[in-house]
């Protein structure tokens, strides 16, 4: 998946927690107990980690590790 | 009694995890083992004991009394704007941090400033300014320590005993424990308040006949119907609110956690989880902040109605001190306590009453975060590491664990605790308001150390300005703002019943523009660091405008 694909979704789902369509609506109750606002920001959250999930499986930022380099000993100092 | 029992058993259980983890740690005094648990923690305790560390006494009890006073709003304003952006300031730049600590062998944020721009007294300033806003978080969970020990017990633990025990029980698996001890016990507290969250929404559930009989009672009645939406908020305070989960990462203890991990695989499954993790404790939280509006036949729920009722329908007619009475009598921080008492089995009740303990007890990382900045960003970097040797500077930082409880004790005993649910409200917008500090210096090759300062001078006066505006212009009847400064008829500043607007927005958006731009204007005028300092950040030349940052 494209990097500019995956931005455009991180900016997306960020917008997306502006729900103004729920703002005066309760009904209707998910599970017969969610209101739909609260039910809105439930489902929000898991797309939330879905979204974590894509951003690991294709943009994973691979060479901080490689480029990290062995640990400095302890107490050391940077110089 | 029971409760309490259950309670003083679990403090015993965290003590003990401390003195494990001091007997399996490094006792030869190295820093990192003390301070970074040796960077070696495995992904499942990265991932339980970060999010344990994000959860607080506010966590548990606040956001179920901001949901029985607000109701579902609680949830997109805390709950699913913390589930996107703290996962995505972990991937954007814990990773970054990681991988610059463990490249330059980093132990603290203020080390990272200092050597990214060749400054030694500003990254002092930043120190500074970083501990100012962390201190009032240890002092009010030492409160909620105390408070909630004294419920539990039904009074026969006073309030300023709970306050000691708790105090004296972190602070002593800090001290033995260091990094590695505080680790395991917020993964203890974690797993302990996720299974026992679970176990409470269903005990309640049952025992009140089923949520929907509960959730159709609040939409017939005219009082609690607009609970059921946001129609109480406005759209742009809530905007707003999704910039306030920028501050975690800025918080010393989470970017001193992010130099922890073993690998940098072990971001990956706390980035996935955490939104989960957060649906897991927030939802029901809210859940049952809002359901408590219509469990009336629990003692001390129908006064909080009552008090609330009296509140809107009176307020004209009210002196300011019935207000505050009536609003000290609404307030639903102890909800789910009382909920706990009516509906749940004692030895549930106790075990429910560890979990609540559990997260207001996770001033644990925050003492930690501050004795380890103290003894490396203070001691050391003064010359007293080089001095006295490495063993004496984690010695030092365990005086300073102690000093730091005793000192939050103290205050804890002494002043109100609104003086620090205010303190903490305005850390979190501090700590955003320092973002541009951290994008600056793992992105921008060019800020210097004098936007630096820039940002961190700005934070201070903004957040003066905002603590001198509302300690001068009391807060107005929920409901009304007072314009303090307008501009053709447009209000531009308002005091509200919550705090402070800037043209309806919370202040944190026009505080964090504000260091945004400083950090940028200032650095363009100031000299760069040198080019030797910049080649080990930035891993290709700044020839195209694209940077690739180490």
């Amino acid at each position: 998946m494209k990097r500019s694909v995956l931005t455009i979704l991180v900016v997306a789902l960020y917008f997306l927690h502006q729900d103004y369509w729920f703002w005066f609506s309760a009904e209707p109750l998910a599970f017969g107990i969610f209101p739909v606002g609260l039910f809105y920001h439930a489902v929000y959250s898991i797309a939330v980690a879905v979204l974590m999930w894509l951003l690991i499986r294709f943009a994973w930022p691979d060479h901080l590790e490689d480029e990290s380099g062995p640990p400095v000993s302890s107490g050391e100092k940077p110089s | 009694m029971i409760p309490a029992l259950v309670v003083f058993a679990y403090l015993g259980v965290v003590l003990y995890i401390g003195i494990f983890a001091f007997r399996r740690g490094d006792r030869g005094g190295a820093a990192e083992g003390y301070f970074l648990a040796n960077r070696s923690l495995g992904q499942y305790v990265f991932l339980l004991s970060l999010f344990g560390t994000n959860m607080t006494a506010f966590t548990i009890l606040g956001s179920a009394g901001h949901a029985f006073a607000n109701g579902i709003v609680t949830y997109g304003l805390m709950g699913s704007s913390s589930a996107f952006l703290i996962p995505l300031t972990l991937y954007l730049f814990g990773t970054r941090i990681w991988a610059l600590g463990k490249r330059h062998g980093f132990i603290t944020p203020v080390q990272m400033y200092r050597d990214r721009w060749e400054c030694g007294h500003i990254g002092t300033a930043i120190f500074a300014m970083q501990a100012a806003l962390l201190v009032p978080y240890i002092v009010i969970a030492v409160m909620g320590g105390g408070t909630t020990l004294s419920a539990v017990s039904g009074g026969f633990v006073p309030y300023w005993l709970g306050g000691l025990v708790v105090a004296a029980v972190v602070m002593s698996y800090v001290f033995l424990g260091g990094m590695r001890g505080t680790a395991w016990v917020n993964t203890f507290q974690t797993v302990l308040f996720l299974t026992f969250g679970a176990a409470a929404i269903i005990f309640i559930g049952i025992s009140i006949g089923g949520f929907p009989q509960a959730m159709q009672q609040l939409l017939d009645s005219p009082e609690t119907a607009p609970l059921m939406t946001r129609e109480q908020v406005a759209p742009r305070f809530f905007f707003s609110y999704m910039l306030i989960p920028l501050s975690s990462i800025m918080f010393p203890h989470i970017s001193i956690f992010c130099l922890t991990a073993s690998k940098m695989g072990q971001f990956k499954k706390t980035i996935i989880f955490y939104p989960l993790c957060i649906l897991a404790i927030w939802l029901p939280c809210t859940f049952l902040g809002l359901a408590a509006n219509a469990m009336t036949d629990v003692p001390g729920i129908e006064e909080k109605i009552e008090a609330r009722a009296t509140l809107a329908d009176e307020r004209e007619l009210l002196t300011s001190a019935e207000t505050a009475d009536l609003q000290r009598a609404a307030a639903g921080d102890d909800v789910i306590i009382l909920m706990l008492e009516h509906y749940a089995p004692l030895w549930l009740a106790g075990l429910l009453g560890a979990g609540i303990m559990a997260a207001v007890m996770a001033s644990d990382s925050q003492i930690l975060a501050l004795s380890t900045m103290f003894a490396e960003d203070v001691f050391a970097y003064y010359g007293g590491a080089s001095r006295f040797g490495p063993a004496v500077q984690v010695q030092t930082g365990r005086i300073f664990v102690v000093v730091i409880a005793l000192v939050a004790y103290v205050i804890a005993l002494q002043l109100p605790p609104g003086i620090f649910g205010i303190a903490v409200q305005y850390a979190f917008s501090g700590f955003t308001t320092l973002l541009p500090l951290l994008i600056a210096a793992l992105f921008w090759r060019r800020s210097t150390k004098w936007g630096a300062l820039a940002v961190v001078i700005w934070t201070a006066s903004t957040m003066v300005a905002v603590a001198v505006l509302q300690a001068t212009i009391p807060a107005p009847v929920p409901g009304t703002v007072v314009s303090v400064w307008a501009i053709n008829g447009i209000d531009v500043v308002t005091r509200t019943p919550g705090g402070t607007a800037v043209l309806g927005f919370m202040p944190v958006l026009p505080m964090l523009l504000g260091s945004s731009l400083l950090m940028i204007i200032v650095s363009c005028v100031t000299p760069a660091p040198t080019a030797k300092t910049l080649a080990r950040y930035f891993s290709t030349p700044h020839t195209s405008g694209h940077v690739e940052p180490v």
